[in-house]
């Protein structure tokens, strides 16, 4: 018995978001040098630097990572990643924690997450809509769902967008709309089968 | 040569001085872009954020579509914006890498009656083409207007040259492609030490704060290297620097006045191609003073003269060469 409980190890968090990480990720090599938070532009403003969000991980400490808005502030620059002397992904990684984040219902909590899940998901709703992104479309949703104090902000740079011709009104959709609807629908059965 | 050109949806208006540009720069560069055949946007850096496999068939349909409009020949697609060129040869490498994550997709993709075999296509930037199979030789004998005395900053960004999922064309964090280049335009290349750094990218929607502080840099940056105009490779460069730097001025009190371009737009003034061809006009700061200094004057009509706000302090500042 206490083999079999020796042999079979539990699914760790960590096994969990390098599951979650296409490709080999490289987690488990990380030396904590810090190397990533030095290079971040936004690691300022994050709740914990990349380096510390890799040793919460490592730690098993799920919901601190899921609630932090590290993954959130990530502009996805990827300097972290080319200069990580392990070559670890950490951008890649980043991605996966916003996937796990939404789909555990985490970033909701919106006193240390920006609204930075909901923009994703708003832009997403437009792309699977139409098969092209629509800029006028999601500003007006997001902010209006957001910040709709805010909104009288953003009218001088729409009018501005509009009258240099770089607004469209009405948002584009390709021909081929039922087929990608077809591909999104099997992609999203496969997804949430495994 | 001939490649597919993958416009992606900035370039469809937002962005569309770089579309306009890039075909009128095509031509006299012999490049044969033929658009890829009812596309469909790459997910830019929120859909990977939502689901994965979705975002995985997304991408590779337009994949899928590349290999089968080729039929055989070239299969290289050119990207002109940085996030599709980075989404499309990165799900290629992953899917390459993962046999798994190639037949999870490849499901996905069958309920299309697609199919994608990964390493097919390979995804090339707009600045690689140019520099390196059209070559700065060829590029040399084509110029007419050349840009002497413009001052200009090369500005990269940040995925282009990183992480370099198709091949590395470029150092990560000193490239020098786009100095190349201008320089064979005749320009003034300046050093610009934050050439790959951050734009913020979508932060300009999400924490603005975070984003006007990463622009501000760069705008700083480029003004103390007396930059006339900043060259950028990226829809979203372009759109953060040029249309938030405005906010940028009223949030730290500065008055950063630098024009912000495409390269393809300069490659076109120093083919001598007409300014309105190449898109010049609907930048947000005018580029005109700066372009006056190379003797190009777009003749320009439509740009609206901004006003100023009746209560603000008048600020002092210095007229440039080529001001009223």
């Amino acid at each position: 018995m206490a083999t079999t409980a020796a042999t079979v190890r539990p699914t760790t968090f960590f096994d969990e978001v390098v599951a979650e990480t296409p490709g080999d990720p490289r987690l488990e090599a990380c030396l904590q040098c810090g190397t990533c938070g030095g290079s971040c532009p936004s690691g300022a403003d994050m709740d914990h630097t990349p380096r510390a969000i890799f040793a919460l991980i490592a730690a098993g400490m799920k919901d601190a990572v899921l609630r932090s808005n590290t993954a959130w502030y990530c502009v996805s620059c990827y300097y972290c990643m080319v200069r990580c002397p392990q070559e670890i992904h950490i951008t890649d990684i980043m991605y996966a924690l916003k996937r796990m984040s939404i789909k555990a219902g985490l970033y909701q909590d919106k006193t240390s997450v920006p609204e930075a899940s909901d923009f994703a998901e708003t832009f997403v709703n437009y792309v699977e809509t139409y098969g092209r992104s629509f800029e006028l479309g999601l500003a007006t949703r997001y902010h209006l769902l957001h910040h709709p104090l805010d909104m009288i902000k953003m009218v001088p740079l729409g009018l501005g967008m509009w009258r240099r011709k770089r607004l469209d009104f009405t948002p584009r959709r390709i021909e081929g709309i039922e087929q990608l609807h077809a591909i999104l629908k099997r992609a999203k059965e496969l997804g949430a089968a495994a | 040569m001939k490649y597919s050109y993958y416009p992606g949806c900035s370039l469809e208006r937002q962005a569309s001085a770089y579309h306009q540009s890039t075909m009128a720069v095509a031509r006299p560069l012999n490049i044969d872009l033929v658009e890829l055949e009812d596309w469909n946007c790459c997910g830019a850096i929120e859909y990977i954020a939502v689901d994965l496999l979705p975002a995985y068939a997304l991408i590779s349909r337009n994949l899928a579509l590349a290999a089968n409009q080729n039929g055989g020949g070239n299969h290289q697609i050119v990207a002109p914006c940085s996030a599709c060129y980075l989404n499309l040869s990165k799900a290629d490498k992953y899917m390459s890498d993962s046999p798994e994550l190639a037949a999870k997709v490849n499901t996905a993709l069958a309920a299309g009656g697609l199919s994608y075999t990964p390493g097919t296509i390979r995804t090339r930037h707009l600045l690689d083409v140019i520099v390196n199979d059209v070559g700065l030789d060829a590029i040399k004998e084509r110029v007419t207007n050349a840009l002497y005395n413009l001052r200009v900053a090369p500005y990269y960004g940040c995925v282009v040259v990183r992480p370099g999922f198709d091949h590395q064309f470029d150092d990560t964090e000193y490239p020098t492609s786009m100095d190349k280049l201008m320089r064979v335009l005749g320009a003034t290349v300046i050093d610009f030490p934050l050439k790959s750094h951050c734009c913020g990218g979508h932060m300009t929607q999400i924490s603005q704060d975070v984003a006007l502080e990463l622009i501000r840099r760069l705008l700083k940056n480029a003004s103390d290297y007396d930059a006339d105009v900043i060259v950028t490779l990226c829809p979203m460069c372009q759109l953060n620097l040029d249309a938030y730097q405005d906010s940028v001025n009223k949030q730290f009190g500065t008055d950063y006045h630098i024009p912000i371009l495409y390269f393809t737009q300069l490659v076109g003034l120093a083919f001598g191609l007409p300014a309105t061809e190449l898109g010049i006009g609907k930048e947000f700061v005018d580029a005109r003073p700066a372009l006056a200094k190379v003797g190009a004057t777009p003749d320009v009509t439509d740009i609206p003269a901004s006003r100023r706000d009746k209560k603000a302090l008048p600020m002092p500042r210095m007229t440039r060469e080529g001001e009223r």
